[in-house]
């Protein structure tokens, strides 16, 4: 199976009846998203959009079945949203909101420590565009018309960029299997790793692309975890080239500020750990069809 | 967001840590009335700009008269001081820190980060203080201090005393200066910083600790719930191109180049400019028009864009997700009519709505370049640019493909 999410994923939605959460709501049941229902604290017992309200996560876990949720909730109250989602033990967590301050997300990330690796849950995010299985489902704000089923796996920062990709290859006939943003943040959940060992593991993905930014320690660090762990082929890129120090491109987190920070220094690591380097953005997708070609996995024949 | 050190001092000295005894002034003459205030017959006047460097930069003045305090205020008022991070064109004094000097015995540095290795708030020291921690970093890194800080519980006090004994700080001072690092916490902590950094900490010749110089940097994301932070902001030390656009909800960074850009999406506004370097020609800004831009959205972006006198083209790439390519080619035709723009304007739309969006462009009656491809674009672009600034043209139909590009990634 694709990783993450498929069609029989149980979703709900936090901040459910705000307007951006309804709209992408009935786009993700229009793409085969199994949407169970939301939760508007105040709101439990209505039904919106055909799918029923709840006050509280834990009602929504036990009345729907949900395993998963989508983060809608604005940035001051998002935090507080995933850990009640972690709490009612969802096992992912999609926080698609921005704006969420730094110190929140770093009691998030100490709060998803409390409980057994077991029971944790999995937080994708936040500031990200989602997670999609093209063809089975999708918690996200993508638009999932762009994404061809397939075998290879999408990890970035970026949701646009992800998107750019996610066209590139189609248009030479290169599916996903799963495409999943981590969002732009400084602290976010999962990591470039966290994702990377998830796509090793998938019988369903054959390579993975990478698409990084300038700013934090992860591109690196995963880069070298690949050289040392990884079986399947993986394409890199990181944006931010022409950056300048200190100036935060619009992310929180994609600011050079330390070493190591910049789009060649991490774009060099990559390369020294074995990873394919896109030579531009707009051969994301060119280079991953030279990569499968060459590793004789999946060679796609362009429709 | 950051502020000056003068605010950044007395934020602290609400939390405990010990500073000099100072005041701000606007003018020669307020300045005098300060080091009067102050008393004693050594002070320090020390240009208020957001910048490092600026002792190096002459804007760090000690003074031993009231007669050289006003020559002095009067020197840096009204002048750019030029730091190695303010760029050529400096910064503009427009107010002045009056401090008590005091008689130095030691100085030391420590700085409070959000480290995002360990995703925690990490403290970082040295008894080199005075130098800037980069260069510490690069010349002598076995002297660095760290800790972590466990969010949980927060900063604990035998943390505090580590660092203290780590900085060779004696008996005496001992509890004054576990103090001052326990208040620095706090103040990260309470007030949503990013950065506190006191560089230098000193201890004095009669065994005072002191904070001589703070720098504090906020998160943006947090101001909501920080008012007291927020109404620090002196948006005079901003851009004003970066400070209208974030009006408009957009997210704006000048640069030097003369291809304006306008993007969805921070990725693909940084990928959007790396193709337009790789194609020759540099950018002249960042700009993510953000999700669900308006055509009211995109004509504001236009216009701070094309504010920018360096503008000779302007790349808009959209991949529409939440956006919808209709409204954003409506958003084009409006500013492009509206604001009777004489230059190139490349646009290249993708995504939700995108025939929809690339109807309305074609059937506008503007020279609106269209392209398909980002490869395309940033050709396109860089193509348009050369044809207005007589510069290298290049063969038709070249892709930015694999030779150049594959050189300069190298």
């Amino acid at each position: 199976m694709s990783i993450l999410i498929d069609g029989s994923t149980r979703v709900i939605l936090q901040g459910f009846t705000g307007d951006k959460a309804t709209f992408h709501a009935k786009e993700m049941i229009a793409y085969g998203t199994t949407l169970v229902g939301g939760v508007t604290p105040g709101k439990g017992g209505t039904t919106h959009i055909g799918l029923p309200v709840f006050n509280t996560v834990k009602d929504a876990v036990r009345e729907t079945g949900a395993t998963a949720t989508g983060i809608l909730v604005p940035g001051p109250f998002a935090a507080d949203a995933i850990m009640e989602a972690a709490d009612a033990g969802l096992q992912l967590i999609v926080a698609i909101t921005d704006g969420i301050p730094a110190q929140d997300m770093m009691r998030v990330k100490r709060y998803l420590k409390r409980y057994q690796r077991e029971r944790r849950s999995t937080l994708i995010g936040p500031n990200c565009a989602g997670v999609i299985s093209p063809g089975k489902a999708m918690i996200g704000i993508m638009p999932g018309h762009i994404y061809k089923e397939g075998r290879v796996g999408i990890v970035g920062r970026s949701g646009t960029l992800g998107y750019e990709a996610a066209a590139q290859m189609a248009a030479l006939g290169i599916g996903v299997s799963t495409s999943v943003g981590i969002g732009g943040d400084p602290i976010n959940g999962s990591s470039f790793l966290d994702i990377l060992e998830r796509f090793e593991q998938d019988s369903e993905t054959d390579a993975v692309l990478m698409i990084g930014e300038i700013g934090g320690p992860q591109e690196a660090e995963a880069a070298q975890w690949v050289s040392q762990n990884m079986s399947k082929p993986v394409v890199g890129y990181v944006a931010g080239l022409s950056a300048p120090t200190g100036r935060r491109m619009g992310h929180a987190g994609a600011i050079i500020s330390a070493f190591g920070d910049s789009a060649a220094e991490k774009a060099e690591i990559m390369r020294s750990s074995g990873l394919a380097v896109a030579p531009s953005p707009s051969e994301l997708g060119s280079t991953m069809a030279q990569v499968l070609a060459r590793t004789g996995r999946s060679t796609p024949a362009v429709a | 967001m950051d502020i000056h050190e003068y605010q950044a001092k007395e934020l602290l000295s609400n939390f405990g840590v010990p500073v000099p005894r100072g005041n701000v002034a606007y003018t020669p003459d307020q300045a005098v009335y300060c080091a009067r205030e102050i008393g004693g017959n050594r002070w320090v006047l020390k240009a208020q700009i957001h910048s490092g460097g600026r002792g190096q930069a002459g804007g760090v003045r000690v003074c031993g008269s009231e007669h050289e305090v006003h020559a002095a205020a009067s020197e840096l008022l009204g002048a750019r001081l030029v730091t190695k991070q303010t760029g050529p064109q400096g910064k503009l004094v427009q107010r002045l820190y009056v401090e008590a000097a005091v008689p130095i015995a030691k100085e030391l540095y420590i700085g409070f980060v959000l480290d995002r290795r360990s995703e925690r708030v990490c403290v970082v020291a040295t008894p080199e203080g005075g130098m800037e921690i980069e260069e510490i970093a690069a010349q002598s890194p076995e002297s660095l201090l760290r800790v972590v800080i466990e969010p949980a519980v927060g900063m604990q006090a035998f943390q505090a005393r580590e660092l203290c004994f780590g900085l060779g700080i004696e008996a005496a001072q001992l509890p004054d200066a576990t103090r001052a690092v326990l208040g620095a916490y706090r103040a990260f902590r309470d007030l949503d910083a990013t950065m506190v950094e006191i560089n230098p900490l000193a201890v004095t010749v009669d065994g005072r600790v002191l904070a001589l110089d703070a720098k504090m940097t906020f998160d943006d994301n947090a101001l909501f719930r920080r008012p007291t932070v927020r109404e620090l902001r002196d948006y005079t030390e901003e851009d004003p191109r970066e400070a209208e656009a974030s009006k408009h909800g957009l997210n704006y960074v000048g640069l030097d180049g003369e291809i304006g850009c306008i993007v969805n999406g921070a990725g693909l506004a940084m990928a959007t400019m790396d193709m337009i370097k790789l194609a020759g020609a540099e950018p002249a800004n960042f700009l993510d028009v953000g999700g669900g831009a308006s055509p009211e959205r995109v004509a504001a972006a236009f216009r701070i864009v094309l504010g920018d006198p360096r503008v000779k083209v302007v790349l808009v790439n959209i991949f529409a997700g939440i956006n919808r390519c209709d409204w954003i080619a409506q958003g084009v035709v409006h500013a492009a009519r509206e604001q009777h723009i004489s230059i190139p304007i490349v646009a290249r739309l993708a995504g939700t709505n995108v025939e929809e969006g690339r109807r309305i462009l074609r059937e506008s009656g503007l020279s609106i370049i269209t392209a398909d491809t980002l490869a395309d674009a940033a050709q396109k672009a860089v193509d348009a640019l050369h044809s207005v600034t007589g510069g290298p043209a290049r063969l038709n139909g070249a892709v930015p493909g694999a030779p150049t590009l594959a050189g300069a990634a190298r």
